[in-house]
Parts: C-alpha cells; sequence; structure tokens
C-alpha cells in the first residue's frame, strides 16, 4: 500500500535475513551423527520484504509464529543485521546503531523485560533518563505524564518483582518511552495480560500515538490489539508480505459476508425465510444468515419489518478466521 | 551531526548506586563475602608459609615480598568478584535470554553498558583486605613511597589485561552462548597468580607469561612494589593492557555483526 505523500519514516526494500542452523535428527544415533559431522540448513526468516510507513501511522505486523515479524522488527530497530536488501528508519541505516538513531526509536517486547528486578522502576527510569540525556526535571515531569495516562503513578516505588504482569508491562512501556520516541516498534505488548491490562495498554498506545504523533509498528498475536489500533495491516507468511493494506478493506474482500443472527417469536417456515437471503443455520428460533456488506441495511430492516423478531447481532467472522484463509489464499495484488 | 553523550561518570555512578542498592536487598550475603574473603586469604598465606617452611626466601623472593604478590592477587580477586564477575558474567545470560537487544538499542556504548552496568560490594572485602596485605608487606620488604606510586601503573594495566581477557571470552557467547566454562577456565589459571611466577618450572613460566599473561597480572606489579621491578617490564605491561584494550574493543564489534538476538 502506498503512503501517499505523507513523509515515508520507514522505508523497507527487498529485505531478506537468511540464518544458518544446525540441523540434528532425535536420539542417540541422531546425537552422535550430529556431534561427528554436524548438519546445518538455511533457514530463510525474511524473503523479500517491501512496504513503507508514513508519520503517525499506526500499523499491525501479523503472522503466524515463525513467519518473520519479530525479524523483520529486529533489522529496523538494528539488532540484527540483514543479509540483503535495504531499510531505512528516520533517514538511518538501524544496522549502523548510529546514536541519534537511538533515540528516536524503542523497541518494546512483550516477553522481555529492562527493569531492574530488585528494585523500584523509579531507579531504572533514573538510568534510562540518564542514557538519553533527558534533564531531571524534565524527566520528571515525563515519569508524571506517561505514569498518568498509563494509572500507575503510585506502584512506581515498589521493587519490580512485587508488581502484577500487567503492572510490569505498563512500567515497561513507561522506560521504553520515557525518551519520546517518535518510532515505536511493539513486540507483543499484550502478551499474557488480562483483559482489563490489554485494553489499558491499547488505550494507551492510542493516547501515545495522537499526543505525540508517533509512529507505531505492532505485532501481536491478540486480534484485538489489531482491530483497535491499526487501520492497516501487514502479513507476513513464510518471510513474504502477503498482504499490506486497509484492514477493513481485507475484511470486506476475503469475508465479503457479515453474519445477522436473530431470535423470533416462534419458529417460521424455512422458505419464508430464505426469501430474505442466504441461510447459514436455522436451529429452532435462532437464524443466522450471511448477507453481503451492501445489502445489510436492507435486509436487517426487512427482517424487522417482516419477521416477529425477539432479538437480532450483526457480527462479523472472527478476524483470526479471516486472517487464516488470507494465507491459505495469497490476495490478488500480494507482495511475494 | 552526533548530539553529546551523557556524562560518562554520572552514567556509571548511577549504574554502581541501583546496583549496589539491588545487592543490599540480601543482607546476610555480605557477612558471607567477608568471611570467605578472609577465610581466602588465610588459605594462600597458609600454603605460602608451607612453601617458605625451609629458609628465609624460596625462587629469589623473600616471605614479605611474596606476600605483597599475595595482597596485589587479592586485589584483583576483589575487582572480578565487584566488577567481572556482576558485570562480564551477565552477558551470557544477555546473549541466551534475548536482553542484550536492550542493551544494543541504547544510545550509550554496549561494551561500557555491559562492563560497568553492575558492581557488586561482595567483592569489597577481598579489595579492602588486599590492599592492605598489599601495603603491609610491601612496607615489610622495604618498599618506599615512590615504590607504592609506580606499582599503581603496572596494577592499573593488570586490572585492563584482565578485563580484557575476560570481556574477550564473555564475547565469544553471542557464537557459542554457553562459556560458563571458558571463563572459569579462566579464573582458575588466573589463580596461579597467587605466587610469584618465578617458581613454576620454565615451561609453565612460558605459558603464563606469553599465552595467559599471569606474571603481568600479579608478579610485575608485585615486583614493581618491592622495588625488584624494571622499567622494562613496566612498559611491557602498560602495552600489553592497551593492545589487550583495542583487541577486545575491535572484537566486540565483530562479533556483534553475528549477533542474531535470541528469539521470542
Amino acid at each position: 500500500m502506498s503512503v501517499g505523500s505523507a513523509e515515508v519514516v520507514i522505508h523497507v526494500e527487498d529485505l531478506a535475513k537468511h540464518y544458518r542452523v544446525a540441523d540434528k535428527q532425535p536420539g542417540v544415533v541422531g546425537t552422535l551423527r550430529h556431534f561427528v559431522r554436524r548438519k546445518h540448513r538455511l533457514i530463510e526468516a525474511v524473503r523479500g520484504v517491501s512496504f513503507d510507513i508514513a508519520r503517525g501511522e499506526m500499523v499491525g505486523f501479523l503472522g503466524p509464529n515463525g513467519a518473520g515479524k519479530t525479524t523483520t522488527l529486529k533489522m529496523l530497530t538494528g539488532l540484527v543485521h540483514p543479509t540483503s536488501g535495504e531499510a531505512t528508519v528516520s533517514g538511518f541505516v538501524p544496522f549502523r546503531r548510529d546514536a541519534d538513531f537511538l533515540r528516536q526509536i524503542t523497541l518494546v517486547m512483550g516477553q522481555k523485560q529492562q527493569l531492574v528486578w530488585d528494585l523500584p522502576a523509579l531507579d531504572s527510569l533514573r538510568i534510562n533518563a540518564a542514557v538519553y540525556d533527558v534533564p531531571k526535571a524534565e524527566a520528571e515531569r515525563r515519569v508524571g505524564e506517561l505514569a498518568e495516562m498509563l494509572t500507575i503513578s503510585d506502584i512506581l516505588t515498589q521493587p519490580v518483582r512485587k508488581l502484577s504482569l500487567g503492572q510490569r508491562m505498563k512500567a515497561e512501556l513507561l522506560a521504553a518511552l520515557l525518551h519520546r520516541p517518535t518510532v515505536v516498534f511493539l513486540d507483543e505488548p499484550t502478551l499474557g495480560l488480562d483483559v482489563n491490562a490489554q485494553t489499558a495498554v491499547r488505550a494507551f498506545l492510542r493516547d501515545y500515538n495522537e499526543r505525540y504523533g508517533a509512529t507505531i509498528l505492532l505485532t501481536s498475536h491478540y486480534m484485538a490489539d489489531i482491530t483497535a489500533l491499526c487501520e492497516r495491516v501487514l502479513l507476513v507468511h513464510d518471510g513474504r508480505l502477503v498482504y499490506d493494506g486497509d484492514l477493513a478493506a481485507m475484511v470486506a474482500r476475503v469475508a465479503p459476508h457479515r453474519e445477522v443472527e436473530v431470535e423470533l417469536e416462534q419458529p417460521l417456515p424455512a422458505e419464508q425465510l430464505a426469501a430474505l437471503g442466504e441461510i447459514e443455520r436455522v436451529d429452532g428460533c435462532v437464524v443466522r444468515w450471511l448477507v453481503p456488506h451492501g445489502a445489510l441495511t436492507r435486509t436487517v430492516a426487512q427482517i424487522m419489518q417482516t419477521l416477529p423478531v425477539r432479538d437480532l447481532r450483526v457480527t462479523d467472522p472472527p478476524i483470526e478466521e479471516i486472517i487464516g484463509r488470507v494465507f491459505s489464499e495469497p490476495a490478488p495484488g500480494a507482495k511475494a | 551531526m552526533s548530539r553529546r553523550r551523557p556524562p560518562l561518570l554520572r552514567l556509571v555512578g548511577l549504574f554502581w548506586s541501583t546496583s549496589v542498592a539491588a545487592e543490599m536487598e540480601y543482607r546476610t550475603d555480605f557477612a558471607l563475602a567477608v568471611l570467605n574473603s578472609g577465610f581466602g586469604l588465610l588459605t594462600t598465606l597458609f600454603g605460602l608459609s608451607l612453601v617458605f617452611g625451609d629458609g628465609p626466601s624460596f625462587a629469589g623472593w623473600t616471605w614479605h615480598q611474596a606476600m605483597a604478590v599475595v595482597g596485589v592477587f587479592t586485589i584483583l580477586e576483589g575487582f572480578t568478584r565487584a566488577v567481572l564477575e556482576p558485570n562480564l558474567g551477565q552477558i551470557v545470560r544477555h546473549v541466551q535470554q534475548g536482553t542484550l537487544d536492550f542493551v544494543l538499542l541504547k544510545p550509550v556504548s554496549a561494551q561500557l553498558w555491559l562492563s560497568t552496568r553492575g558492581l557488586s560490594p561482595w567483592g569489597f572485602p577481598d579489595v579492602a583486605l588486599g590492599v592492605g596485605l598489599t601495603v603491609w608487606a610491601a612496607l615489610r620488604a622495604g618498599a618506599g613511597a615512590a615504590d607504592l606510586a609506580l606499582a599503581l601503573v603496572p596494577l592499573a594495566a593488570a586490572v585492563v589485561t584482565l578485563y580484557s581477557l575476560w570481556f574477550v571470552l564473555a564475547t565469544t557467547s553471542i557464537w557459542f552462548v554457553k562459556i560458563y566454562n571458558v571463563t572459569q577456565v579462566l579464573r582458575t589459571l588466573v589463580e596461579a597468580g597467587r605466587y610469584p611466577v618465578s617458581v613454576y618450572p620454565f615451561g609453565h613460566r612460558m605459558f603464563f607469561t606469553f599465552v595467559v599473561p599471569v606474571a603481568f597480572l600479579t608478579t610485575v606489579p608485585a615486583e614493581t612494589l618491592v622495588g625488584r621491578g624494571s622499567w622494562a617490564w613496566i612498559a611491557a605491561s602498560v602495552g600489553l593492557a592497551a593492545a589487550l584494550a583495542l583487541a577486545a574493543r575491535a572484537f566486540f564489534r565483530f562479533a556483534l555483526r553475528f549477533y542474531t538476538s535470541a528469539s521470542s
């Protein structure tokens, strides 16, 4: 998807990363063979991925485990050298790890922590402020502001080991954003959090994006993160980019129907129900139709006018199912 | 244009104060560290007294001169425990758990961070005992203030040399991941520095001078301290330290190209 005339902050072109990994068969014989003659295999974690992201965009990075999401994030943050291709972030080549580049970005990893386990988060925040050269008064102001946005003002003086997982993740976010990065990479930021904490983290990220115009690239297994935050998604599968575009457009194309479920006052003849649209299922008084997006309003109005309706619900197929369909049949116009 | 880097001293001060604060959460460890240092020192001195049992000198070293070697060794043990272990010992863990990512994402030298982020107060008793023993033994061996001051040069070189050797070995964890054993081998070899290198047979002396430079870690500083040193050896120890420090830095930069970051 083109980012139009907006300023491109992340530019990726034909980016690839190949790893050489040891390949060992199980069992004693496999172990001995592996010891004597080591076999290696080339893993193509990322294969020629290209995309641009504009300033202020929030983009979801989706794909099954091992699809190459995290490797791409690590190349964009300068942690891993690409095998080939080109990547620039805010005009910098990430793997050169220029100090000015590192001041502009951050990487939040849901399953790794940077806060010192035995000390209150405030101690780690003091270190981060010094590392990023944030003056003391300004650092205190930012800590206050971010802690308020994250609703963790009262727990910053407790040892990190005493915090709940949700509180710790919020404190990790605070530590990662204290230097006010303009490009934020998030790798599974809500992993393992309960529903309330997930919602709070999402609300915070949206708020941060709006307040500071930060560009955000986010990977998550929780589709709710993506649907709540991102209009645009990048789908990777087996190291390739299989879809880059609008989330709603993808849903409309891959899943052109919405589900209309109605609970009737009493069961009705099948032919009367079929006249209103394609029936997916009838179960006593409960009827479910598959209705094309364009016909939704008309069909719902007809149902309400002609049938004795007790309850009516309109739902989308689960997004996981939609993504699954995209992976099984690469979309037209997909980039290989 | 690169912006001003944060004042390093302030940063290292912060690193150390938070690190000591974290260690102080565990109070009994301090008492154990003091006991451990005292017991270790007594064991070494007992071994030395056995060596000197036959007369006032051994391999050209008097009792007090040899004690100065033990003192320098104890200082380096303290430095290892206070600085090298809590920092370079963590590099392996950083690589295994993928937290090296956080270090590499900071706009400060990754080597500085990895080398100074931690400080364990449990090495302080060794440093204090070592300094006390070294100064006492040197004075008893007839050293003057000038000898003490001059000995600081090869001692500083010894600290840099020991650090550089550890850092190179710890850096190899980027490829091999599990290298606890390698640093353990280095620690065992450095143990040879408890005694003047001239007490060992010729082959060992060559090994401890040119392969694993234990002679430069303890013998050269102690020799300078007790007035037996030579400018050539002092210059060699400074040259070795500088060469190893530069090599360690270059090696770390090279190794980072191969860092693949632990998978999530």
